[in-house]
């Protein structure tokens, strides 16, 4: 190891020696519970999928560690002043790809339109898409169907590969789970990025290594020449292999052990919010809840019983005792990053248990009633915790919640089946702004909108001005109907919001890494703290 | 001989059905896989329409069905998980698990063997009673603390073995070993001999209970009396005659060994079978789930099969009763 290390380090400086930057090698071990799923940037849309994406490959545009979009491939961007339905966007000139191809349009166009094929999961974000075209070759427009103010928001995970170097290796097709063969894209990668692909081992190990033709390389604060991507799914093993001192980083670091690592000598910790509120959904669509002993009607139904349950949850006990302080009480669907937040809004509802217990008195059920609290058990910090605590909880006004805690894969098809009476859900805003709240989580349940609206609750009137969100390019107007919008959703008590959750990055002490709110920390902009 | 050979393969292949029979009308209860394979921002349409694509709609027997007669030609189609064909990944995952098991049986059965003997000879020793209070720890702690405890010990503290994965491998062929590397050697202690401390206690207590039985019995007590060298007593006498149970109960732990050192695997981030499947069933990719049950079955019906020809070796009896014609 440490020859290779060294060889690699002669490399580099023979490669570097005319430049000023470090030439010592330096190797980011970077560990994480879960491996990307697949190499093939089109395919997963999920976190860490994207997480290694960013490495290799590159968006047209990106969000910095604290939300902030910027340019990555493209340079500038606007909606045509003569036409609202078109976005164009300059791209970035001299970029190169690790194979030595010159990126242009066509990489572009060939990359959004492979995004959209039927086997990818990213065209999601592209459902508003008609056509993608090249002007030149270092500008693109894409056609939307009806304008789309927020387009550019929707492709920060969008990555550009290489047009030549797919139709080379049969690559132009997204990985399809129903062929039965591998893709080639799915262990191999041509990107922008800045670093370059060494090897792939899923599961195992993942190696990258600095590319030295990065456009950007000048504006890189560390002196990373090699990644090796680890995944360690036991928790326990994780910790362990960062206090040893054979991972530098471990990106999902367990709740229980953050105070203890912080007090851990060559160790240093990191926390902070997460773009992910969670919260509680009620179902205020079926006429009888399913596990009420309350029949003939539905108690949900009733706004003071909402209200009362929002009443009920003491947030602060939650952050203090279940979260041990990683997390902020909110009051609303939405994080301080997103477009429509106001403090106002994220003021938590005021705990007072005797109001609660006079408002459900009020609804006609001065006993309570009885309902299944449905939870995760494997997908937010602490979530069975925070369900156990919201159970004794609405016990104290009378609602005798039973909890039923299960894996993802059970409880969130279970939501959008619209299965459930009471459960926990959180929901991170990849765009930054409102309409992806409002439209997964309020508006009525379609097989296109809606998708995580297991309340019931609809709205028709409601819908349409969710709907004109799309549409509408003056952003001024567009954001006093996304304040209407919330007074009235707020006003519903569909949902009680408990907090934003923290995560937590665990590092050896000559790493700085901070949290980044998307939890896609991107290595680029880590800057270097080596003296 | 041939005979017994076809009625075990009968019963292998009628013990694999069974088992991806069972563990087909068992998935649906692990959750719904498009749930792992979609992000969040698909729609309900697009759910669905994977769901229908993926074959995931029809009725179990269908299911079944097809995933036997696709097995049947070879195909164990590709992992929701990872798009990578299903054969290709647990070929990948094969050796670690085979090296990790095979050396730690081996690590029970020789050390195991050899405190049951010396436990059972020196049975109001010193060392005999430290060593079966000790085994007592073997026995009742739980294979994960084992692991953690080693960890922290050899890993955190004292820095001398790694806390996680195979280390360096070299590739023969298609088989991969990490005997043949200083980083791969250092590697397996740790994962060895926590899947091997439970077996070999097992082992130890086994030897050391039967050689005490043996050395009560009249043609021993005959042996020493005709003066027979005390050595030649214990090791060609007595600790053959304890063979026949310490032979089956190693070989059903060195099934289940292979089939489930899941949890050791897990600890150690062993890149084997045992972690595949845990990682399989945590995203529902039902054919990774469904390929692997199937090869455990097979394994254990193999060493079965094992034990049953080294049984015919240990015991002449045994033998000539197969030998002989059809009962």
């Amino acid at each position: 190891m440490s020859t290779k290390r060294f060889a690699l380090a002669a490399l580099l400086a023979g490669a570097t020696f005319l430049t000023a930057v470090s030439v010592e090698a330096r190797t980011l071990r970077w560990a994480r519970s879960q491996d990307a799923t697949t190499l093939d940037p089109h395919s997963g849309n999920t976190g860490p999928n994207h997480v290694m994406g960013h490495n290799i490959y590159e968006p047209l545009v990106l969000r910095a560690f604290d939300g902030k979009l910027q340019g990555a491939l493209a340079t500038e961007w606007r909606v045509l002043p003569d036409d609202p339905s078109t976005w164009e966007f300059k791209l970035r000139p001299n970029v190169k790809f690790h194979n030595g191809n010159a990126f242009t349009a066509d990489d572009v166009v060939f990359s959004l339109k492979r995004a959209m094929q039927p086997a990818a999961d990213m065209k999601s974000l592209l459902v508003s898409v008609e056509d993608v075209t090249k002007v030149d070759d270092l500008t693109v427009r894409i056609k939307t169907k009806g304008p789309n103010a927020l387009l550019v928001n929707n492709l920060t995970n969008m990555f550009i590969m290489d047009k030549e170097w797919s139709e080379q290796n049969n690559a132009t097709q997204v990985q399809d789970l129903k062929s039965k063969t591998e893709n080639f894209a799915t262990r191999n990668a041509m990107g922008t990025g800045p670093f370059q692909l060494v090897s792939r081992e899923p599961d195992q190990r993942t190696v990258m290594r600095r590319f030295e033709n990065y456009w950007g390389r000048d504006a890189v604060q560390n002196d990373i020449t090699e990644i090796v991507y680890r995944p360690i799914p036991e928790a326990a093993t994780r910790v362990a292999a960062l206090l040893s001192g054979e991972v530098d980083w471990v990106q999902d670091l367990p709740p229980q052990d953050i105070e203890r690592l912080r007090t851990a000598q060559g160790v240093r910790v990191n926390t902070g919010p997460e773009n992910r509120p969670i919260f509680l959904g009620m179902n205020v669509g079926v006429p009888e809840l399913r596990s009420s002993d309350v029949k003939g009607k539905n108690p949900f139904a009733d706004v003071r019983v909402r209200q009362a349950v929002n009443g009920a949850i003491n947030r602060d006990a939650i952050q203090r005792v279940v979260m041990r302080g990683q997390s902020q009480p909110a009051g609303m669907i939405a994080s301080p990053l997103v477009n429509g937040y106001t403090k106002e809004l994220d003021t938590p509802p005021k705990y007072d248990v005797a109001a609660a217990r006079k408002m459900i008195a009020d609804a006609g059920y001065p006993n309570g009633f009885s309902t299944t609290l449905h939870c995760t058990n494997d997908r937010y910090v602490n979530d069975e915790g925070i369900c156990q605590a919201v159970v004794g909880m609405l016990g104290q006004i009378g609602i005798k919640a039973t909890l039923v805690a299960q894996s993802l894969r059970v409880h969130f098809p279970a939501i959008q089946r619209g299965e459930y009476d009471f459960y926990l859900l959180g929901w991170g805003i990849p765009t930054f702004d409102s309409h992806y709240v409002f439209n997964d989580l309020y508006r009525t349940k379609t097989s296109s909108a809606g998708t995580w609206n297991g309340t019931g609750f609809s709205d028709p009137e409601l819908d349409k001005k969710i709907d004109s969100l799309n549409s509408e390019v003056d952003l001024a107007k567009r954001n006093a109907t996304i304040a209407e919008i919330w007074k009235q959703v707020q006003a519903s008590n569909v949902y009680a919001p408990i907090h934003n959750q923290f995560i937590a990055y665990g590092m050896r002490s000559d790493f700085d890494i901070p949290v980044d709110v998307e939890n896609t920390p991107k290595v680029r902009f880590i800057e270097s703290r080596r003296s | 001989m041939i005979a017994y050979l076809l009625r075990s393969l009968v019963q292998a292949a009628l013990v694999m059905l069974a088992v991806a029979f069972i563990a087909f009308s068992m998935f649906r209860f692990v959750g719904d896989p498009i749930a792992s394979i979609v992000g969040q921002d698909a729609t309900l349409k697009d759910r669905q329409e994977l769901s229908r694509a993926l074959g995931l709609d029809d009725p179990m027997p269908v299911q079944f069905a097809r995933f036997l007669a696709n097995a049947a030609q070879g195909d164990l189609g590709l992992s929701y998980r990872q798009g990578r064909p299903v054969a290709a990944l647990l070929g990948e995952r094969l050796p670690a698990t085979i090296e990790l098991a095979l050396l730690s049986a081996l690590l029970a059965l020789v050390v195991g063997l050899t405190l049951g003997v010396y436990t059972a000879i020196r049975r109001n020793g010193l060392l005999a009673n430290v060593i079966m209070s000790a085994s007592l720890v073997g026995v009742s702690l739980p294979t994960f603390l084992i692991g953690i405890g080693l960890i922290y010990i050899f890993s955190v503290e004292l820095r001398w073995l790694p806390s996680f994965g195979r280390g360096d491998v070299v590739r023969l062929g298609w088989w991969t070993t990490g005997l043949l590397t200083e980083s791969g050697r250092k590697s397996l202690v740790m994962p060895v001999v926590t899947l091997a401390f439970f077996q070999l206690t097992l082992i130890m207590r086994l030897v050391r209970s039967e050689m005490l039985e043996v050395m009560r019995t009249e043609y021993v007590r005959f042996a020493r009396a005709r003066g027979i060298p005390d050595r030649v007593i214990h090791f060609r006498h007595a600790l053959r005659n304890t063979m026949v149970p310490v032979v089956t109960i190693t070989g059903l732990q060195l099934g289940s060994v292979i089939a489930f050192a899941i949890v050791t695997e897990t600890v150690f981030n062993w890149p084997g079978l045992g972690a595949l499947f845990v990682q399989s069933v945590q995203v529902v990719d039902v054919p990774v789930m469904a390929a692997y049950l199937m090869f455990v079955g097979l394994v254990f019906v193999v060493v079965n099969l094992l034990t049953d020809l080294v049984y015919l070796m240990l015991d002449p009896r045994l033998r000539s009763a197969s030998a002989a014609p059809a009962r």
